[in-house]
């Protein structure tokens, strides 16, 4: 196959940046982008120029790391698979496909298609886990979890972390991903007794890094590689609206 | 040099139990006078920097990802073993032991084996408290499977992504850490060198991957847990920034590697196929549970799967092993499925696949309880393939997986630079010559969660350590080597890319030091390795500068480090003259074609000792005696 590559540049954060386009050919269609990528960037290295940065490592959609906009879509128009994982008979042959980085109000540029999302794991920070200590965990055999809470935390907490939802929500907004975390420990029992302080403080904390509010637009879930839905933001309005209310009633 | 089990004397049983009395204590408030770095924040580094903070000393957690949930344990997928006895099919302590170190081949130590067992069934204690949401039955409790090597059901997991789940809840310990103030994480750093003071490890450099900065740290000890090297064979299971640097670096600087050759090949990877391709990819080992692998019994049988009749397919697990069948240890599983592939029984391109088939199970289950198990994995494998796993057998092959050789340590995890400790897949403790399924998770959270932090405690207390500043002469040196070395790199001006070099690195040390090695290759590799060293240093361009972010001057100071870590896995091999679990040297073997161990003359850890510039490395050994176990040879028939 032969594509068209429209790709972002930018050298660092402060750099304006711009659109360069590079040839690719001779690629077969079960070949990845990331793969297409890496070939293009063999070729750029071996004219000693520099090669177009971004970011990947498993290249089995479980880490995270990567996460480009191909035609103006997070991880591109294949649903549910991550960028990595995304190959290139999703598109024309002799296609120009353009490449730009997760940009969000919140996700600064570091260079060309790698962003800062550091953000992500300050909001996990402030309150995203059950506070146990190594050592202190009782015998896991007396906690029983029903069948079917246990699937439905692991369907949120399946959550890789790649910020595409943020990059694809009109607001800006990570109330999927905050979503995704607090549906996770609040369908288990060992999440229960740090529930309301938890979904405040993650609500609280996604405000402070400047993440937009959620206006139901759903692109979100349009976009997870993990297919995480709407219900996860439900979850997260019911409980911070049940903590507002259980705050005002002074319990 | 003295190398030697540091465990205590006396029965197995509660050999750890009297270290941990043994071992002397920091005061709480003693603790927040040190610093200390954890370099790597997978399954490992995250528990051993968390369980750290919360003990109240002050912990900085390096990681080359832009966050630690990244590190590549985030892709185990199977499960995480625990002798827990869930299943009443006569599991124990003693059993997970025995099942451990025969599945190593017997090239283990005994009191770590069991340590490990010990501690297993706590792990899963501490991360059903964390919230890790493991597969339950209807009735609430824990659900297990089987994996390679065990006759019992005592794997853990959940889904196809037990690695993510058990990642994540080490995570948000760390987390919770970060937020009370005893642990920074500095991500994008990546640990260039290692900061020896009077003989001690007492910090790192690491470059700021973002800004190119190069940063000293410095503290009362070190941590690697920088995890494997599989990556040397450019196309593993790795992810694609899994590195040795860290440890090659340690290793230069006089902390001895052991058993360098000791390589695991799984044997259910989606087979390679074309030039461009970055990295292969894994199908958990917990498919064998329900999955039977098979090749035509004819060669060169190019039917579809479907059109093979049930006469004319042959079993070549269930043949060869009926004990075990499909769920012989990975080290078997990989050299059976080579032995079929190059009688002309492979199927697909190149004829190097065998099939991985669920048609008996989705009869017998239905497809909806297969979905529910391994439902993420059909997912992956339908991406990468374009094939439903449930009506087409998958193809799988061998691959580069997994290294139990990594920096020698002792009983307390130590290596042979004090205050320098070694966890998880970087160091070579548990696994001997092969590891089993799922005990990869366990040893990793063994050591971060409930071992590290009780011997760094120990070492700590009983160590009079006189401050080190970060512009102290060690720390400038060592700093000014990495310095050197960038610049090195940089001004090469060559034709030939980091890549390019780690590819034919790959192709050596795949035909030489793989599945099968002999004398005669292993000695020609050692050979070529070394003129594609010199071929490097002389031909590898490096664009850009040092004080950016600059992906091409990591990877190739990766690649250079895989350029020296090479020669010594093939030195390693070529002077083990036996056969053990992964090492096949094909000089020895039984008549069946099994690995032929040699107990009187390699019952030891081979340990190598970095040597001057142009020298050949040392190799030491530290014998291992067997007190509890006979020695015998392994039989999964």
């Amino acid at each position: 196959m032969k594509l068209t590559l429209r790709i972002w540049r930018q050298r660092d954060a402060h750099d304006r940046g711009g659109f360069v386009r590079y040839e690719v050919s001779d690629l077969s269609p079960d070949t990845t982008l990331l793969e297409a990528l890496d070939d293009l960037n063999e070729k750029l290295v071996g004219g000693g120029e520099p090669p177009v940065a971004f970011d990947s490592d498993c290249r089995e959609g479980i880490c995270g790391a990567c996460g480009i906009v191909v035609d103006g879509c997070p991880h591109g128009p294949v649903p549910g698979t991550t960028t990595c994982l995304l190959p290139l008979r999703a598109f024309r042959d002799g296609a120009t496909v353009t490449l730009e980085p997760f940009r969000t109000g919140v996700f600064r540029v570091v260079r060309d298609l790698v962003v800062d999302r550091a953000a992500l794991d300050r909001v996990v920070q402030a309150g995203g886990y059950v506070s146990v200590r190594t050592g202190s965990a009782p015998d896991a055999s007396v906690l029983l979890v029903a069948h079917d809470d246990a699937e439905r935390a692991l369907d949120a907490a399946v959550c890789i972390g790649c910020g595409a939802c943020v990059a694809a929500c009109p607001n800006g907004a990570a109330s999927l991903f905050v979503g995704a975390k607090l549906t996770h420990l609040a369908a288990l029992p060992q999440g229960q007794p740090e529930r309301a302080r938890r979904t405040q403080a993650l609500v609280a904390a996604a405000d402070r890094e400047g993440f937009g509010g959620c206006t139901l637009h759903g692109e979100c879930q349009a976009v997870c590689p993990k297919h995480i839905d709407l219900g996860v933001v439900a979850r997260l309005n019911h409980d911070y609206l049940t903590a507002a209310l259980a705050r005002w009633w002074g319990r | 040099m003295r190398l030697r089990d540091t465990a205590p004397a006396g029965p197995l049983a509660g050999r750890w139990q009297r270290r941990r009395d043994e071992l002397e204590l920091v005061g709480p408030t003693q603790r927040r006078q040190h610093q200390l770095i954890v370099v790597g924040a997978g399954l490992a580094g995250a528990s051993a920097a968390a369980s750290l903070g919360e003990l109240g000393y002050q912990v900085r957690c390096l990681t080359f990802h832009d966050s630690p949930r990244r590190a590549h344990s985030v892709a185990a997928q199977g499960g995480v073993n625990a002798a827990r006895d869930a299943a009443n099919d006569g599991d124990s302590v003693e059993r997970l032991f025995h099942d451990t170190l025969e599945g190593g081949d017997f090239r283990s130590r005994e009191s770590n084996v069991y340590r490990l067992a010990e501690l297993s069934a706590r792990i899963i204690d501490q991360a059903v408290a964390q919230g890790v949401p493991f597969a339950r039955e209807y009735g609430g409790l824990l659900a297990t499977r089987s994996f390679g090597g065990a006759l019992v059901s005592r794997t853990f997991y959940a889904r196809g992504q037990t690695g993510q789940q058990l990642l994540l809840g080490a995570y948000q310990a760390l987390a919770k850490e970060v937020a009370g103030g005893s642990v920074t994480v500095l991500p994008r750093r990546e640990m260039l060198d290692l900061i020896v003071v009077d003989g001690r490890a007492r910090g790192v450099v690491a470059r700021d991957l973002v800004s190119g900065a190069l940063e000293t740290h410095v503290g009362d000890a070190v941590v690697l847990a920088t995890g494997g090297y599989a990556n040397a064979y450019f196309l593993s299971t790795n992810a694609k920034a899994s590195n040795a640097t860290a440890i090659w670096r340690a290793y230069r600087r006089g902390a001895a590697f052991a058993n360098p050759g000791f390589v695991q090949f799984h044997p259910t990877c989606l087979p390679a196929a074309g030039e461009h391709q970055a990295k292969l990819t894994l199908m958990s080992e917990s498919l064998r549970n329900d999955a039977r692998l098979w090749v035509p019994s004819r060669r060169g049988d190019d039917r579809r799967p479907d059109a093979i009749p049930e006469a004319e397919r042959d079993y070549f697990l269930e043949r060869r092993y009926p004990r075990y069948g499909n769920l012989v240890p990975r080290d078997l599983g990989s050299r059976a499925a080579k032995t079929v592939c190059d009688e002309g029984h492979g199927v697909g391109p190149g004829g190097r696949a065998v099939y991985l088939d669920l048609r008996d199970a989705a009869a017998r289950v239905g497809a909806g309880v297969l979905r529910e198990r391994y439902g993420n994995l059909f997912e992956l494998y339908h991406h990468v393939i374009g094939d439903d796993p449930l009506e087409v057998p998958m193809r799988v092959a061998p691959a580069a997986h997994y290294t139990m050789g990594g920096l020698w340590v002792d009983y307390d995890l130590m290596s042979t630079i004090p205050g320098l400790f070694v966890i998880g897949e970087a160091n070579f403790s548990d696994q001997g010559a092969n590891r089993l399924g799922a005990s990869a998770l366990m040893q990793g959270l063994a050591d971060g969660y409930f071992i590290l932090p009780g011997t760094l405690t120990g070492y700590l207390a009983g160590t009079q350590l006189a401050p080190v500043a970060p512009d102290s002469a060690e720390a400038k040196a060592a700093q000014a080597d990495v310095r050197a070395r960038l610049e090195k790199l940089l001004t090469r001006s060559g034709r030939r890319t980091a890549s390019d070099f780690h590819r034919a690195l790959g192709r050596v040390l795949w035909e030489a030091c793989g599945l099968e090695r002999n004398r005669g290759g292993l000695a020609k590799a050692i050979d070529e390795v070394a003129a594609l060293r010199e071929a490097f240093w002389d031909d590898v361009t490096v664009p850009g500068g040092p004080g950016e972010l600059n992906q091409e001057l990591e990877r190739a100071g990766r690649v250079a480090d895989f350029l020296e870590l090479g020669e010594l896995m093939c030195r390693d091999a070529l002077a083990r003259e036996e056969s053990c679990g992964c090492h096949f040297r094909v000089e020895h073997q039984t008549a069946e074609g099994e690995a032929r161990r040699d107990d009187d003359g390699f019952a030891h850890v081979a340990v190598w000792m970095p040597a001057a510039p142009g020298r050949r490395p040392q190799r030491l050994v530290e014998p291992l005696t067997f007190e509890t176990l006979a020695l015998r040879e392994r039989s999964y028939r």
